[in-house]
């Protein structure tokens, strides 16, 4: 398997061939314009579907229908156009239906501007649309992580049948590095639940709809206990330099990258620095976090936002450690040595 | 004795009894297409997808594969759909404030793309499950919940024509505007129908039939009067007629 010069973004849209999606319906929206620009080049190419959708409320009801007569489907957009696509993704969640997401996070909110940003936190793993429901969310933190996260995504979202997110920001969507994509075989079976045609079989019926309060209710059970599994089964995280640690650093996607360099920096300065770095933001790992805290004297959540993952840090770590923030916004990514300068500051006033 | 069938129930309808208020045009038209449906023997690859609204329920009055798209959305979801499984038959029901208000973007798009899909499109000026407020259908005069004075056309501008604005973009293939409130309307709905359908099986793209249609509930009319009242008003206002027509004459 040989390495190739890849764009996050391009390489979302290669991993997704890979992984059998031949669907694609997108609206332009910058900073993801390269993967729906890539997956129009490369769907034809491999007998797929690319349709560019008068907006993303089109383009995310594109998906529910491609994905309810069974086909893997995708689409990609960025901030704004993810608060547009929040109605659809709540119908897919209820009808059950799998379908992977990627949003490109940029600075917000409002209009905002086109830099990295991770902004969009609660938004992903809080809900976002209406109703009782959650997306799986994947947070790669290089390109080579978002070409597994992407087939990953496409795995779960058949698995759980249900919508699953691919959650980067600017800099990993337009970054380059070397990757890794292996071709393999990829078989899926929806014909249990798809609509095909009621052939030889009653007529199914797929939808986010019951008039009845207490059969409502059941669906909504069912949504429930599937979170329940998916909490059991999925969360994903890396721990990097944990085993000693004295401080933690929690931060995940490209922030999370960041702040393996502020680790190194630490260790060089003599600071017993570990991070922590959750992969599945939802079901989020919150044991491992816990156990975690039970060691260190202190978290120090990083992110591009005003404190969003900092709320998931303390459900897992409250009272049992400090508590520290550091955060940018808006599209202004923290350098290594800011955060490391934070954190020292930190510990000389404990 | 050997007896000829010479009417019965569509398979194409489920057993399911219809939800809809006395003289409401909803029953009349679900039959017609479920008629079409079983003439043409694509039942077993055929898809509806309901709108939300009155007609909401309409997946489950069908025998076939059907889900409820979001307000608006049908024609999206069908895209959808037809994209991923250009075998299957796709169509869409909707009613007026979900297709010329809510959902205006997707109908013009999915119609200017020729998506092979169709359409049946509810006309009956108003919003029927919400409780009668003003559609953007909503003649001129006509008093609503949300147009308690009548809709005055400085105020909440004039009533749309679907197939006007449709029949300029070069997607579509057929597109007819109809009435089912006499046994001739009924027969000349169910050929527009067929046809709609048909120019999705030929491949020449979106069709699109609208039935001027009734509330007799929110109208506050009786189904006779409801039914005098599309005559008198509403097809002054929506003539009838075959906007677009590349089907050609039926076999």
């Amino acid at each position: 398997m040989k390495k190739i010069m890849m764009k996050g973004t391009e390489a979302i849209g290669e991993a997704a061939i890979i992984a059998g999606c031949r669907n694609f319906f997108g609206y332009p929206i910058t900073p993801q314009n390269e993967l729906t620009e890539y997956m129009a080049r490369r769907l034809p190419e491999v007998g797929g579907c690319f349709l560019q959708a008068e907006s993303e409320v089109a383009a995310v009801n594109m998906i529910y229908g491609a994905a309810s007569v069974g086909k893997r489907a995708m689409t990609s957009t960025s901030s704004p156009g993810f608060s547009l696509m929040q109605e659809g993704i709540s119908y897919i969640a209820c009808a059950q239906l799998p379908a992977v997401f990627v949003n490109v996070v940029r600075g917000g909110p409002g209009l905002g501007d086109i830099q990295p940003s991770q902004g969009d936190y609660f938004q992903a793993t809080k809900g976002g649309g209406h109703g009782d429901y959650r997306l799986i969310v994947l947070a790669p933190s290089t390109v080579q992580e978002a070409v597994t996260l992407t087939e990953l995504a496409f795995e779960l979202a058949d698995k759980y049948r249900n919508p699953a997110l691919i959650l980067a920001d600017g800099l990993l969507g337009q970054m380059m590095e070397p990757v890794e994509i292996e071709e393999k075989q990829v078989s899926y079976d929806n014909s249990s639940w798809a609509l095909t045609g009621a052939k030889d079989r009653p007529p199914r019926k797929v939808t986010s709809f019951n008039i009845d309060p207490y059969g409502l209710e059941k669906m909504n059970l069912q949504l429930q206990e599937k979170y329940r599994k998916m909490e059991q089964e999925e969360p994903r995280w890396e721990e990097f330099q944990t085993e000693d640690a004295e401080i933690l650093l929690a931060a995940y996607g490209t922030v999370g990258r960041i702040c393996k360099s502020v680790v190194k920096i630490a260790r060089e300065a003599g600071l017993k620095v570990g991070l922590f770095r959750p992969i599945t933001l939802y079901p989020y790992p919150y044991s491992p976090l816990e156990e975690l805290a039970k060691r260190v004297s202190m978290i120090l959540t990083v992110e591009m936002s005003s404190g969003q993952m900092l709320e998931d840090v303390k459900l897992a770590a409250l009272r049992l450690t400090r508590i520290e923030f550091y955060g940018r916004m808006a599209g202004v990514v923290p350098t290594p040595g800011e955060i490391f300068e934070h954190l020292m500051q930190l510990v000389r006033r404990r | 004795m050997e007896y000829k069938v010479a009417y019965k129930m569509p398979e194409s309808l489920s057993k399911k009894q219809f939800s809809y208020c006395p003289g409401c045009h909803h029953g009349i038209v679900h039959r017609l297409i479920a008629e079409v449906i079983d003439e043409l023997g694509i039942r077993e690859k055929t898809i509806i997808i309901a709108p939300v609204g009155c007609s909401v329920f309409a997946y489950e009055f069908f025998e076939l594969d059907g889900t409820v798209a979001a307000h608006g959305r049908a024609l999206a979801v069908a895209t959808g759909m037809k994209r991923a499984r250009p075998d299957l038959v796709v169509f869409t029901y909707q009613g007026d404030g979900d297709l010329a208000a809510i959902g205006t973007a997707e109908t013009i798009h999915a119609a200017n793309r020729g998506e092979r899909v169709t359409t049946i499109f509810i006309n009956n000026a108003i919003y029927g499950m919400t409780g009668g407020q003003m559609a953007p259908t909503t003649l001129l005069g006509m008093k609503t919940t949300t147009s308690p004075y009548g809709r005055a056309a400085e105020r909440e501008g004039y009533p749309i024509h679907v197939c006007e604005v449709l029949k300029e973009l070069r997607g579509v293939a057929y597109l007819a505007r109809t009435k089912v409130n006499s046994p001739k309307d009924v027969i000349t709905t169910k050929k527009h129908i067929k046809k709609a359908f048909l120019a999705q099986l030929k491949d020449l793209g979106f069709g699109l039939v609208e039935v001027l249609s009734t509330c007799p509930t929110n109208w506050g009319m009786d189904p006779l009067r409801a039914g005098k009242w599309i005559d008198e008003h509403m097809v002054k206002e929506y003539p009838l007629g075959v906007f677009v027509d590349k089907v050609g004459e039926e076999k």
